[in-house]
């Protein structure tokens, strides 16, 4: 018997896209010269002409947000700072749904994942970072730490706005004025932010919004009125930017990519396992930096795992991100959707044995089916590089010790997932793995007090927490 | 006065508790104040580099494992040893640097304190940058600092004891193990600082030492792959760009400190963030 869920179509008369849009600077929209299509990536239609920022844009964002930063936030109270970061928490609580049709519009993720996942937690932080702008002497940077001035903010499409969330309210939080480039395919919710910023009434040139792609976010990485650049995205372009950085006073934080290792011990739960595995790879298509992209089954479970698991993935659905049944949407973009294939067919041509659910997918869009790869050695590409895709990689150990050293082998360092019923077997698995979040008995976990960030070629620094807070302040006896 | 000849010392490197020359066969002449022949200390290769480096990584697993407490005391005793011979290194810092002998002693006495100092970090430190996290859900949240591995290091020209501890001790503080370049004109205190280390319990390998040139040596500790982070504090500022521009190959932490602080140990430490659920 199989039972066929009927279509639950979220209504998207929530929002209203205009054809074309400028960026936000000083508190105003101004016009773009030059336009780009954003597309949604589940039907190719085309949402909106986005304006692509040149080094006027960029100038103009600089020259309003420094001019914000010396005449009215560095100098208002914390009290009253944080007073705005409510009103923005608030208002995008109450905008909530409007958010959450658009990300999902324009990013073709789940809009359960948006709905209950990226706009909550957006504004989560919006209102856990509101709290410490008059606290900041508690922070552990001394009596009175001071703001950095300027933040150049580059966020990433996969989760737009929660991503525009952890740069902007911490740095806000601490005194610090923001230039944010929103990631060029996925715009639009940042652009909505803008108008939340005008009905909270936060002081022109506080947030600034350019539009762009990879020529914009250089201009904002280079540009000499910046003091401060936060990025998340790949650990290539992370480089690229330490390097530009490397000779000025700029202070950088980077969020960059991952290949998490998800280890499952023999005396794993297996049920609550399989759907941690599947929540690890598989939520938000796999386009997570910490996605649990490496299965390391101990070898007595492995059988038993992979067939509950594939019976698992047998039930995913794959389709509309707006059919509130959804749970694995559209992949981000044609770029995107050709880096996923190229590397799956590395996979196939290395050896490894590829295997995916029976799942029609849409004849319009950027798609690609819930996949995982068995045989997978450590060599092996789809091992090493992160895909950020829906492709699971799936090795085997015999030891603790040797799930650790396997687990460890990957010059990142982000996050990793340990699967067991035992206590101390966990918490040594925690002491050993080297990344900056270990989800145990459970994963993709997230949290505005909870600090995320990567070891090793995962990046520099923490976001959220007081961890993440001090990226955005002066300490005390670092030059 | 007796006409004794001296029986002088041979400076060489210190790498994995041992003290070898370096395998350049390259030494360097340092003279006194007063313009006299001291010594040939080595000038030390890439090669010796990457020995050390080599040594700092097998030590490094298990001087992290150690208890805070343990590292606590080996720091300690690190500052007995000094305080036992500190007219040694009195007479050395007069005879290179040709300091008068008060500020020889406040150096080698700042030293001490600055040691016994960093001994009662091991076991404090997390408590000042580590949490727990009240998340918005069933889990238990925590946030610990942990060491981030082999970390390299120029120690400043001067003062070339005090300024070697600075820098050395906040790094070894949280169980990271060094690799240090010691004061290029004045590198006597830190190799004589070795046989006090070595007279420690500090397991072999923790702190490595080198001496020889810092333009020659810093692009190599930069571009290294297994180094995970850089302490610069004792490099010239004008070499400060192209060692950051070499250090993004991968993503090596760099920094540099002006004072003690135990920002300087918290620095080279990684926040690791773990959940997990709570329930029956």
């Amino acid at each position: 018997m199989s039972f066929e869920y009927a279509p639950a179509p979220e209504s998207r008369a929530v929002v209203s896209i205009k054809p074309k849009y400028g960026h936000f600077i000083g508190g105003k929209f101004v016009a773009g010269s030059k336009h780009f299509p954003t597309v949604n990536p589940a039907t190719e239609e085309v949402l909106s002409q986005i304006a692509l920022a040149g080094k006027a844009e960029v100038d103009a964002a600089v020259k309003a947000a420094r001019k914000a930063y010396t005449t009215t936030w560095s100098k208002m109270s914390g009290k009253e700072r944080g007073k705005y970061l409510y009103r923005i928490a608030r208002i995008m609580q109450e905008r909530a749904r409007e958010f959450a049709v658009l990300e999902t519009l324009d990013n073709g993720k789940p809009i359960r994942e948006s709905r209950d996942t990226d706009i909550p937690l957006a504004a989560a932080h919006f209102f856990y970072h509101a709290g410490w702008a008059d606290k900041l002497e508690y922070a552990g940077l001394g009596t009175s730490p001071k703001p950095l001035g300027v933040a150049g903010q580059i966020i990433p499409w996969n989760f737009p706005l929660l991503m525009l969330a952890w740069k902007v309210a911490p740095a806000l939080a601490a005194g610090n004025t923001v230039v944010l480039k929103p990631a060029e395919s996925t715009p639009l919710t940042a652009l909505l932010f803008a108008e939340v910023c005008q009905q909270a009434e936060l002081p022109a040139g506080v947030v600034n919004i350019v539009t762009g792609d990879g020529s914009t976010g250089a201009l904002i990485v280079n540009h000499p009125g910046i003091d401060k650049i936060a990025f998340t995205g790949s650990t290539e372009v992370g480089k690229i930017i330490a390097r530009a950085v490397a000779p000025t006073k700029k202070s950088v934080t980077l969020e960059l990519g991952g290949k998490a290792a998800n280890i499952v011990f023999d005396d794993a739960p297996i049920d609550e396992t399989v759907e941690g595995i599947v929540n690890g790879i598989f939520f938000n298509q796999g386009h997570v930096c910490c996605a649990g992209s490496r299965l390391l089954l101990q070898e007595n479970v492995a059988e038993e795992v992979l067939h509950k698991l594939k019976n698992r993935m047998e039930k995913i659905r794959v389709g509309d991100p707006m059919d509130k049944n959804t749970d694995v949407g559209a992949i981000n973009s044609k770029e995107q959707l050709a880096k996923i294939t190229e590397l799956a067919a590395a996979g196939d041509a290395e050896g490894a044995e590829r295997w995916s659910p029976a799942c029609t997918l849409p004849a319009k869009g950027f798609w690609f089916a819930p996949t995982i790869f068995t045989g997978v050695t450590q060599a092996h590409r789809i091992a090493r590089e992160e895909i950020f895709g829906p492709v699971l990689s799936v090795l085997t150990f015999r030891t603790p010790q040797e799930a650790i050293e396997k687990a460890n082998n990957t010059p990142f360092g982000l996050s990793a997932g340990i699967w067991s019923e035992k206590g101390s077997r966990t918490l040594w698995a925690s002491q050993q793995l080297r990344a900056g979040v270990i989800w145990a008995n459970t994963f993709n976990k997230f949290d505005p007090t909870s600090p995320f960030g990567g070891y090793k070629e995962s990046g520099w620094g923490r976001e959220g927490g007081r961890h993440g807070l001090s990226a955005y302040l002066k300490g005390v006896s670092h030059e | 006065m007796s006409n004794r000849i001296d029986v002088k010392k041979t400076y060489k490197l210190y790498i994995n508790g041992a003290f070898p020359r370096t395998e350049s066969g390259r030494t360097y002449e340092v003279k006194s104040a007063k313009g006299a022949f001291i010594a040939n200390p080595c000038l030390a290769s890439r090669k010796d580099l990457r020995d050390a480096v080599v040594a700092a990584r097998a030590a490094h697993a298990g001087w992290n494992k150690a208890t805070a407490y343990n590292r606590g005391q080996i720091l300690y005793r690190i500052a007995e040893m000094l305080e036992g011979r500190r007219a040694q290194f009195v007479d050395e810092i007069m005879q290179v640097t040709g300091v008068t002998k008060v500020k020889a002693e406040k150096e080698v006495t700042d030293s001490v304190d600055r040691l016994v100092w960093y001994a009662g970090w091991t076991d404090k430190v997390a408590s000042l940058a580590g949490s727990t996290n009240p998340v918005a859900g069933p889990f238990y949240n925590f946030t610990i600092p942990e060491s981030m591995g082999v970390v390299a290091a120029i120690a400043p020209e001067t003062p070339s004891l005090l300024g070697f501890i600075d820098v050395v001790a906040p790094i070894i503080t949280s169980g990271n193990t060094v690799v240090i370049l010691a004061s290029t004109k004045a590198p006597l205190s830190a190799m004589t600082f070795a046989e006090v280390l070595a007279t420690s319990d500090l397991p072999h390998g923790v702190i490595n030492i080198l001496t020889g040139k810092k333009e020659e040596i810093a692009p190599w500790m930069a571009s290294h792959m297994d180094i995970d982070a850089l302490d610069i504090s004792g490099l010239p500022a004008k070499l400060h760009a192209e060692t950051k521009v070499a250090g993004a190959e991968n993503l090596k932490r760099i920094h540099s400190f002006k004072s003690a602080d135990p920002g300087r140990i918290i620095a080279f430490m990684e926040a690791k963030t773990v959940w997990h659920p709570i329930g029956l």
